[in-house]
C-alpha cells in the first residue's frame, strides 16, 4: 500500500475521536490522573493530553495486561467444567491514540516476541484489534534517548498512522497501514490529502549518545565488572523501572482457587524482586540487587540482540523518570561505552 | 553544606565509619542517595531542602551492611526517628550508626541513646499540608465515599511493590507477600490481590509508621498510599498513647502482651 498523507487541524481530529467513540469503538489515550499520566479509556475527548513528553505508565497494558485470566476449572456435582479465556476474549476495537513513536515500536516489538514460535492468542487478538495513532515528538527531555538505541522521535515503525504537530494548530500525517487507511476513512472530509512533506524542521533534535552496537560489545565481558555493584548501591529492589518499562515482558503464572473452582492467572513479574530467581531449595542465584540490576541490563542490551537482532528498549526514559533512587539508565549506558573501556573489562 | 562535608572528612579520616549515606547532586535538579567511602568523593555531598526521601531505608540493604558497622547517615527528623525505631525493634544497636543532624545551623553527629531520643523527641515530622488536609478530607467522607475513593486510587496500583522497597521499617526478608507455601497474600494485581496487600501493609505498619512519605515519594502511579500507614499510627497514638520513633527501648505498641491490660478479650 503506497503511504497515504494528509493534514488535520486540531478541532478536526478531536471530532474524528469523538466519533470514534460514538461508533462503538473503544478509545484510549493519555489523561492525567493527579500528577501522573496514564492511557486511559476516554469518553470524552477534551480530557486527552497532548502537551506531554512521556507518559508515566506505558500502553503495555493494552496487549500485555498486568492481569490476564488463562483459564478456569469448576468441579460441580461429578463433572469438571473448564473454560479457555483465549476462546472467550472477543477483544473491542481499539483505538490507542497520542501515544510517543518509542511506545509504537516497543508495542510492536513485544507484539512480535509473544508470538514467536507457538504465538499467544491473548496477545495476537489484542494486537489485531487495535489501531495505534502515534504523535511524532517535539520536545524531548534528559532522560529521553530513543536516538541512542535505534529508534527516532518520528519513528513509523508499529504505528498505523503517524501524526506530526505542525504551524497553525494542525497535524500533518501518514497512513502506514490497512488499519491507518480504515481510520483515516472513517474521518471522511476531516481529513485534507496532502502532498508528501519533508517535516523534520518541527521534530526535535536528539544527540546520539552511543549506538546499539556499542553497548551490546562492551556488555559480551561485563559479567563480572565492579561497575554493577558501584551502579546498583542505590537501587531499592522495587519493580518500577520493569512495570513502566513498554517492553519489559516477564510474567508470573499464578493459580487461585478454592476446592472446587479456580482459575489461572498470567501476571506482570519482575527481574528486580528477589523472589523472581527463587529456588525451591531455598538457593538465589541472583541473591544481591546488584546482580538483578545486571540481569535487567544485560537482558535488554547483550541477550536479546544476541537472539533476535534488536535491543530490548527503546529509549523512553520512565525508569529513570520514575526511579525512587533515581537509577539513570541513559547515564548508566553511557558509563558502560564511554568509561568502562578505561578500566579492565573482565576481572 | 561546608560544615557536613567538614564533619564527613573527619569521620572518614579517622575511620569512625565505614561509609556516609548521604544525598548528592542527581538528574534534572533531583537530589540521588550517595555512598560516600573516600575523602576524594566528600565533596559529592549536598543538603538542602530537596533532600527527603529517608535514607534509613539503605541500613537495611546487605550491600551496605557489608560495609561495616559503624555507618553514618545524612538525616532528617524522620530519618532520626526511623532509627529510635530499628534500635527498638533490634535492627540496629545504639553505636551501629552515627547520625548527622542539622541543629541551629550547626551539623551533630548523634551516636547515644539520650540525643538520638532527644533529637527525636524535639523535631516532629513535618509533612506537606496536603497530608494533613487530604486525611481530614477523607475523615470527612462516608464510609461509601472513602472506599470508593480507595477504590479509585488502588486501581493504579500494578504491585511494583516501591512502597515496600522504599520503607525503611519493611525490612522483613521475607515479606508476608512473598510466603508462597500456602500463599496467604494473593499475587495479582487485581482489585482483591491489591487490596489485600495494601491493607496488610498499612497493619504490620499500623504504630510503627515514621510518616516519612517516601512510600508516596516512590509511588510511581501517584497513589497517596502513606495515608494509610499515617493515619493508622495516630489511631494506635490516640488508643495506646504510643509513638514509635521517640525511645530505643520502647515494646511494640500492637504485639506486646501484658498482664495488666484492660481488655478482657486478650486473657
Amino acid at each position: 500500500m503506497s503511504h497515504r498523507t494528509f493534514t488535520i487541524t486540531h478541532e478536526n481530529l478531536l471530532d474524528v475521536l469523538t466519533n470514534t467513540i460514538a461508533v462503538g469503538n473503544r478509545l484510549v489515550a493519555p489523561v492525567r490522573r493527579g500528577k501522573k499520566l496514564f492511557f486511559r479509556d476516554v469518553q470524552e475527548v477534551q480530557s486527552i493530553v497532548f502537551d506531554f513528553i512521556q507518559s508515566d505508565e506505558s500502553p503495555k497494558d493494552l496487549v500485555f495486561p498486568r492481569v490476564e485470566p488463562m483459564l478456569a476449572h469448576e468441579y460441580n456435582a461429578g463433572n469438571v467444567y473448564l473454560i479457555d479465556f483465549a476462546e472467550k476474549l472477543q477483544p473491542l476495537p481499539t483505538i490507542l491514540f497520542g501515544t510517543r513513536p518509542c511506545d509504537a515500536v516497543a508495542l510492536s516489538l513485544l507484539i512480535e516476541f509473544f508470538n514467536e514460535g507457538v504465538g499467544d492468542p491473548f496477545v495476537e487478538q489484542r494486537a489485531e484489534n487495535l489501531t495505534i495513532i502515534s504523535i511524532a515528538c517535539t520536545r524531548a527531555d534528559s532522560y529521553c534517548f530513543c536516538t541512542s538505541v535505534g529508534v527516532s522521535p518520528n519513528d513509523s515503525r508499529g504505528s498505523d498512522v503517524l501524526l506530526t504537530p505542525i504551524d497553525n494548530d494542525q497535524y500533518y500525517g501518514i497512513v502506514l497501514t490497512e488499519k491507518g487507511n480504515a481510520f483515516v476513512k472513517k474521518g471522511g472530509d476531516n481529513f485534507i490529502p496532502s502532498e508528501p512533506k519533508d517535516v523534520a524542521q518541527y521534530i526535535v533534535t536528539l544527540r546520539e549518545e552511543f549506538t546499539p552496537q556499542e553497548i551490546t560489545q562492551r556488555l559480551a565481558n561485563a559479567f563480572n565488572h565492579p561497575l554493577w555493584m558501584d551502579a546498583s548501591l542505590r537501587c531499592i529492589g522495587c519493580g518500577t523501572c520493569t512495570y513502566v518499562c513498554p517492553l519489559c515482558s516477564c510474567f508470573d503464572i499464578q493459580d487461585e482457587g478454592t476446592q472446587t473452582k479456580g482459575v489461572r492467572l498470567r501476571c506482570w513479574d519482575s527481574c528486580g524482586f528477589s523472589l523472581f530467581t527463587l529456588h525451591t531449595s531455598g538457593h538465589n542465584p541472583r541473591h544481591i540487587q546488584s546482580e538483578r540490576w545486571r540481569q535487567r541490563v544485560m537482558h535488554k542490551f547483550s541477550y536479546i540482540p544476541q537472539n533476535r537482532n534488536l535491543l530490548g528498549c527503546v529509549g523512553c526514559g520512565r525508569c529513570s523518570r520514575l526511579c525512587p533512587a533515581d537509577m539513570n539508565l541513559k547515564e548508566h549506558l553511557c558509563t558502560i561505552t564511554k568509561e568502562m573501556t578505561e578500566v579492565k573489562a573482565d576481572r | 553544606m561546608k560544615q557536613l562535608h567538614e564533619r564527613a572528612h573527619e569521620l572518614l579520616e579517622q575511620k569512625a565509619v565505614s561509609v556516609i549515606i548521604g544525598y548528592g547532586e542527581g538528574t534534572e535538579g533531583r537530589v540521588r542517595p550517595v555512598f560516600i567511602r573516600t575523602l576524594e568523593a566528600v565533596r559529592l555531598l549536598v543538603w538542602d531542602d530537596r533532600c527527603r526521601v529517608n535514607l534509613a531505608v539503605y541500613l537495611n540493604k546487605p550491600e551496605i551492611r557489608k560495609f561495616g558497622f559503624p555507618i553514618a547517615v545524612v538525616s532528617t527528623p524522620a530519618t532520626v526517628r526511623t532509627i529510635v525505631q530499628l534500635i527498638a525493634e533490634h535492627q540496629l544497636s545504639i553505636g551501629d550508626v552515627v547520625v548527622l543532624v542539622r541543629e541551629n545551623d550547626t551539623v551533630r553527629a548523634l551516636i547515644q541513646k539520650e540525643d538520638l531520643e532527644q533529637y527525636a523527641r524535639n523535631n516532629p515530622v513535618i509533612f506537606p499540608p496536603f497530608v494533613i488536609e487530604e486525611i481530614e478530607l477523607l475523615k470527612k467522607m462516608s464510609i461509601e465515599e472513602r472506599f470508593t475513593y480507595w477504590q479509585e486510587e488502588l486501581a493504579k496500583c500494578f504491585k511494583c511493590y516501591a512502597c515496600r522497597a522504599a520503607c525503611p521499617l519493611c525490612y522483613c526478608e521475607k515479606c508476608i507477600t512473598d510466603v508462597n507455601q500456602p500463599q496467604w497474600v494473593c499475587v495479582a494485581p487485581h482489585p482483591v490481590g491489591v487490596f489485600e496487600w495494601h491493607i496488610n501493609r498499612a497493619m504490620h505498619l499500623a504504630g510503627r509508621c515514621i510518616e516519612c512519605g517516601s512510600c508516596t515519594i516512590a509511588c510511581p502511579v501517584g497513589i497517596p498510599i502513606a495515608l494509610l500507614t499515617i493515619e493508622a499510627t495516630r489511631v494506635v497514638k490516640e488508643e495506646f498513647a504510643f509513638t514509635p520513633g521517640i525511645d530505643c527501648n520502647a515494646p511494640s505498641a500492637l504485639s506486646t502482651f501484658r498482664v495488666d491490660d484492660k481488655e478482657t478479650f486478650i486473657r
